[in-house]
């Protein structure tokens, strides 16, 4: 299948790019943004708060595979339908801090659209750091298949 | 035993990034790589199958001998973490969009 979703990712830079074409009209890409239950959906996420609105907060957690729940939240800044939406977002339990994100939302014809989200980190390892986790969980999901047979088999 | 073979799986295994590391530096017969470990060849014939699987070696026909060698495109894959970070969003994105594909306003 044919991979939609462009990541840009500048050496020695703080920041990345997501950028992704949909086959949605633009109303419907920023309402799975904005109506709770679909974010829940399509992030895997339970979402306890979010205010769609400047000074709004918002909070999910999530659980991982393993069982373990992971808390996030930020602060959002700009809540524009159908263009942008400015909002912080940070890891609990993690030392990460907060990220700074620029959501931009653009049509393209009556039938498709575009994201583009724009991530600032506090530096260059934060980011990387960020960029390597599903890599991580990758290896260790191995790990633990892994685990799971050697265990069948003695 | 039916596995889902992935490069995550193939460098998740410690005599297998070692099997990696050696055919690196040349290409080399099933029976020179087993010769560098304890285990058996049977052991060992099996870590070569599964980073074959992986695309990792590649095979190549010397006179009547097997060589395998590194397909260090493959590898390169894989030290591009990026990757991970971009199927993740590209799998939540792919969500949405059939999500949204279904929506019927209330």
């Amino acid at each position: 299948m044919e991979m939609k979703t462009k990541v840009h990712v500048e050496e020695g830079k703080q920041e990345l790019l997501i950028s992704r074409e949909f086959d949605l009209p633009i109303h419907l890409l920023f309402k799975a943004y904005e109506e709770p239950e679909i974010v829940e959906q399509w992030m895997g996420t339970k979402v306890i708060k979010l205010e769609n609105k400047k000074h709004g907060s918002w909070q999910f957690i999530t659980t991982d595979p393993m069982g373990n729940k992971h808390g996030f939240h930020g602060t959002i800044h700009a809540f524009i339908p159908d263009e942008k939406i400015t909002r912080t977002f940070e890891m609990e339990n993690a030392d990460f801090g907060p990220q700074l994100e620029f959501l931009e939302f653009e049509e393209i014809d009556d039938k498709t659209s575009k994201l583009t989200m724009h991530v600032i980190f506090r530096s260059v390892e934060i980011r990387d750091e960020i960029l390597k986790l599903p890599f991580r969980q990758g290896i260790n999901m191995a790990h633990n298949r892994l685990q799971e047979i050697v265990k069948k088999l003695t | 035993m039916e596995l889902r073979r992935d490069v995550f799986q193939a460098i998740a295994d410690p005599t297998r990034r070692a099997i990696i590391a050696l055919v690196a530096m040349q290409a080399m017969t099933p029976g020179a790589i087993a010769g560098n470990f304890d285990s058996s060849r049977q052991t060992i014939s099996k870590h070569i199958q599964i980073l074959s699987e992986c695309e990792l070696l590649q095979q190549k026909q010397k006179g009547r001998e097997i060589h395998y060698h590194l397909n260090a495109l493959k590898l390169k894959e894989i030290a591009d973490f990026v990757e991970p970070f971009r199927k993740l969003w590209d799998d939540r994105f792919n969500k949405l969009e059939s999500i949204m594909k279904n929506y019927q306003p209330k």
